[in-house]
C-alpha cells in the first residue's frame, strides 16, 4: 500500500514538474483564451438589444455571458487537450509496451498525469482567470448561489473532469483497433464543441435537437456545470442530470477498462 | 544576361504541384475538404439557432437573418480564400525560418515575397469557398423572395410574418395591426405578406381591407411603383418586438456585382498583409508558434458586423480594428455593400468603401516594407 501511495505521488511530481516549465506562455495563453469571449459579449449585447429586454431562451443578457464565462470554467476542467492522441500514438508506436512490464497501471498512471496537468493548469492559470472573472463580476448578477447550489457545482466540475478523462481515454484505446484515430477525434471534437454547450446554451435549441443532445454524454462537459451554477435547472433536474453523469462516467470507466485489457490481449507491439 | 522570370507561370506550376500532391492521397483530400465544411456548417449551425430567437443582430442595424447570413457567406468566402492560398505559406515560413531553409528562397532569381506567399496552394480549403457561395446565393434568394414594402408618408417599411405595428389615427387612438401568414389571430384580420406570392395589388388590397376593419379607420392602401402606400396620413408605429423593421425591399443593384468580388479581394489582401506581417515577425522572434493562435485571436474579430462593436468600451476595439490593424473593414465593406442593410445608403457607408480600399493599399505595402525590413535581419540557423 505504502509502495503505491509513493508510486502515485511520485507520477504526481513528475507532472507537476514537466507543467511549470512554462509558465509564462500558459499563462499568457489562457489570458488569450478569454478574447473571442469579447466578440460573444458584444454579439449578444446586440441580439439582446433586438430582442429588447426580453430573455432569450430563458437567459438575460448578463447571464448568457456569464453562462460563456461558465463554460469556460467548466471546460478548465472536462477538458483534455491531447490525451486520446497520446494514447493513441503510444499505442502505434509501442511505448504502451512499458506500462505492460512495469507494475505501473496505464489508465492509473495517464490519470495521476492529468490530475497532475490539471493542478498546474490551475496555480499558473488562476491569475488569468480570476482577473476576467472580476472585470466581468458585473455580468453575475445573481451573486453568488447559495452554498448548497455551490456545492453541487463543485461536484459536476469534479465529475466533469472524470468523464472527460475516461471518455478521451476510450476514444485513445480505439488506437488498439484501428491505428489512426485523427479523423474519430476530430468528429469527437466537433461534436463536443457544438453539444457540450462550448458554443452557446443548449437552452437555446430546437426541442427536437435537446432531445437528442439529452442522449449524449457531452453536456456534462461545459453545459451542465455552468446551468447549475446559474440556477436555470430546476432541483429535480439537477438531481437527475447528476445521476445520469455518474451513469455516464462509470460506463466510461468499465468500457475504458475493458477496451484496456481486450486491446492488450491482442496488442502485438510493434515499434521499439 | 538574366530575364526576370514570368510571375503568372510560377504561380501556376506551383498550383499545379499543390494539386498533385494533394490528390496523390485522395481519400485524405476529401477528409480534409469534409472536416473544414463541418466546422463552417457548425458555425451556420449556431447563426441558424440565434436567428431562432431574434429577428437580427442589433436594432437598427438592419442584420436580419437574410443579410446577416449574407454577412456569413463573404466571412467564408474571404477566410477560405486566404486559407487556400497564403495560410500553409506563412506556416511554412516561420518553419523556414526556424530551419534555416529560407536560404534556399532567398538564392532563387525570384522576388522573396512572391515565393514564400505563393508556394503551396491548399486546394482542399476550397471547399469552404464552394459553400461561401452556395450560401450566397440562397440568402440572395431569400432577399430578393421576401416580403414587399408599405410606404407610409415617405417612410418606407417593410412588414415581416408575425409582426404586429400600431396605428394611430387622427383621434389619437391606436389600434393593433398583425402580419400574420395564413394564420388569423382572434380579432385580427390576417394579412398575407411577402413571400413574393402576391402582388402589389392583391397586397394593397388586403391590407386596406384589413386595415378598414379597425373601429373608425378609412385607409385606402393603392399601388405606386410595386411598392404599396397608404393613402392617408397615419402615424404607425413599430412594435417594440419587430425591431428591424425599418428595412427595405432588396434589389440586386448591377454595380455590386463588380464591387462585391472587387472588395472580397481588396479584404483577402488585408487579411493576406496581416498575415504576411506576423508571420515575418518570426525573423525577429526566432520562432513563432502562436503566429495561428494569435491570427485566429484577431481575425476573429472580423467575423462580425462592425455595428455590433459601436457601443461603450467597443468603440476602442472598433477603432483599433478599423484604423489601426483595419480586419473589421474586411468583411464589413463587401458584405455591406451587397445585403445594403441600410437603404437608402448612408454616406458615411461610401467613405467606408473608400477607406477600405485605402487600408488594403497601406497594408499591402506595409507589409511588404516589413517583409523587408524583417529578411535583412535574417542570420539563417543550423547548416
Amino acid at each position: 500500500m505504502y509502495v503505491r501511495v509513493v508510486t502515485w505521488w511520485t507520477i504526481l511530481r513528475i507532472g507537476l514538474e514537466e507543467r511549470l516549465v512554462y509558465r509564462a506562455d500558459f499563462a499568457l495563453g489562457t489570458l488569450m483564451r478569454f478574447l473571442p469571449i469579447i466578440t460573444q459579449i458584444f454579439l449578444w449585447a446586440a441580439v439582446f438589444e433586438t430582442v429588447g429586454g426580453n430573455s432569450v431562451a430563458g437567459y438575460s443578457y448578463e447571464n448568457m455571458v456569464a453562462y460563456y464565462l461558465l463554460t469556460m470554467m467548466s471546460r478548465a476542467f472536462s477538458s483534455m487537450p491531447g490525451l486520446a492522441s497520446g494514447v493513441a500514438t503510444q499505442i502505434r508506436n509501442g511505448e504502451i509496451k512499458k506500462f505492460l512490464i512495469q507494475p505501473v497501471d496505464l489508465i492509473g498512471f495517464m490519470l495521476l498525469n492529468r490530475v497532475a496537468h490539471k493542478l498546474t493548469y490551475y496555480m499558473v492559470a488562476m491569475l488569468p482567470f480570476a482577473g476576467v472573472f472580476y472585470l466581468c463580476r458585473g455580468f453575475f448578477v445573481g451573486g453568488w448561489p447559495p452554498a448548497e447550489t455551490l456545492l453541487i457545482y463543485i461536484t459536476t466540475l469534479l465529475l466533469g473532469f472524470l468523464l472527460g478523462f475516461f471518455l478521451e481515454m476510450c476514444i485513445g484505446l480505439i488506437g488498439f483497433w484501428f491505428l489512426e484515430v485523427t479523423s474519430l477525434l476530430f468528429v469527437y471534437m466537433l461534436l463536443n464543441f457544438f453539444l457540450s454547450g462550448h458554443m452557446f446554451p443548449l437552452d437555446m435549441l430546437p426541442d427536437w435537437a435537446a432531445t437528442i443532445v439529452e442522449l449524449f454524454p457531452l453536456k456534462y462537459l461545459a453545459y451542465f456545470p455552468a446551468a447549475v451554477f446559474l440556477g436555470q435547472l430546476e432541483h429535480a433536474e439537477i438531481i437527475r442530470g447528476l445521476w445520469l453523469e455518474i451513469g455516464w462516467l462509470l460506463t466510461f470507466m468499465i468500457l475504458s477498462r475493458l477496451m484496456y485489457w481486450y486491446g492488450v490481449k491482442q496488442y502485438s507491439a510493434y515499434g521499439g | 544576361m538574366q530575364s526576370s522570370p514570368s510571375y503568372r507561370r510560377v504561380f501556376l506550376t506551383f498550383a499545379r504541384n499543390s494539386l498533385i500532391r494533394e490528390m496523390t492521397f485522395r481519400a485524405n483530400f476529401l477528409l480534409q475538404c469534409v472536416s473544414s465544411t463541418s466546422w463552417t456548417l457548425m458555425n451556420i449551425g449556431f447563426y441558424i439557432i440565434v436567428f431562432q430567437h431574434t429577428d437580427a443582430i442589433g436594432k437598427t442595424t438592419g442584420w436580419e437573418q437574410s443579410e446577416f447570413f449574407l454577412f456569413l457567406s463573404t466571412t467564408w468566402l474571404i477566410n477560405s480564400l486566404v486559407q487556400t492560398f497564403f495560410m500553409p505559406n506563412a506556416q511554412e515560413f516561420s518553419e523556414l525560418i526556424r530551419t534555416g531553409n529560407l536560404d534556399f528562397a532567398l538564392v532563387k532569381p525570384i522576388d522573396t515575397q512572391f515565393l514564400i506567399s505563393f508556394q503551396r496552394v491548399e486546394w482542399s480549403s476550397l471547399s469552404n469557398f464552394v459553400l461561401g457561395i452556395v450560401l450566397l446565393i440562397v440568402s440572395v434568394g431569400q432577399l430578393t423572395t421576401r416580403g414587399q414594402a408599405i410606404v407610409v408618408n415617405g417612410d418606407e417599411s417593410r412588414f415581416a410574418n408575425e409582426q404586429t405595428i400600431s396605428i394611430v389615427d387622427a383621434n389619437g387612438t391606436a389600434s393593433i395591426l398583425e402580419f400574420n401568414d395564413r394564420r388569423s389571430v382572434a380579432g385580427h384580420h390576417p394579412i398575407v405578406i411577402g413571400g413574393g406570392k402576391r402582388t402589389a395589388e392583391q397586397m394593397a388590397s388586403a391590407i386596406s381591407e384589413a386595415i378598414n376593419t379597425l373601429p373608425g379607420a378609412m385607409l385606402t392602401a393603392k399601388v405606386d411603383e410595386n411598392r404599396v402606400v397608404l393613402e392617408q396620413d397615419v402615424q404607425i408605429k413599430l412594435d417594440a418586438s419587430a425591431t428591424a423593421l425599418a428595412n427595405r425591399r432588396w434589389d440586386l443593384e448591377p454595380l455590386m456585382l463588380v464591387l462585391y468580388p472587387f472588395y472580397v479581394l481588396c479584404g483577402t489582401a488585408i487579411l493576406y498583409s496581416v498575415m504576411i506581417g506576423l508571420a515575418a515577425t518570426s525573423i525577429w522572434l526566432g520562432r513563432n508558434q502562436s503566429l495561428y493562435n494569435f491570427w485566429f485571436y484577431i481575425t476573429n474579430f472580423s467575423r462580425y458586423p462592425m455595428e455590433i462593436y459601436q457601443r461603450s468600451w467597443g468603440w476602442v476595439l472598433w477603432g483599433v480594428f478599423t484604423f489601426v490593424v483595419p480586419v473589421l473593414v474586411v468583411v464589413n465593406v463587401p458584405a455591406r455593400l451587397l445585403a445594403q442593410p441600410l437603404n437608402p445608403r448612408h454616406n458615411w457607408e461610401w467613405w467606408l468603401a473608400g477607406f477600405a480600399l485605402m487600408a488594403t493599399a497601406f497594408s499591402l505595402l506595409l507589409s511588404r516594407k516589413v517583409f523587408q525590413k524583417a529578411l535583412l535581419s535574417y542570420r539563417s540557423a543550423s547548416s
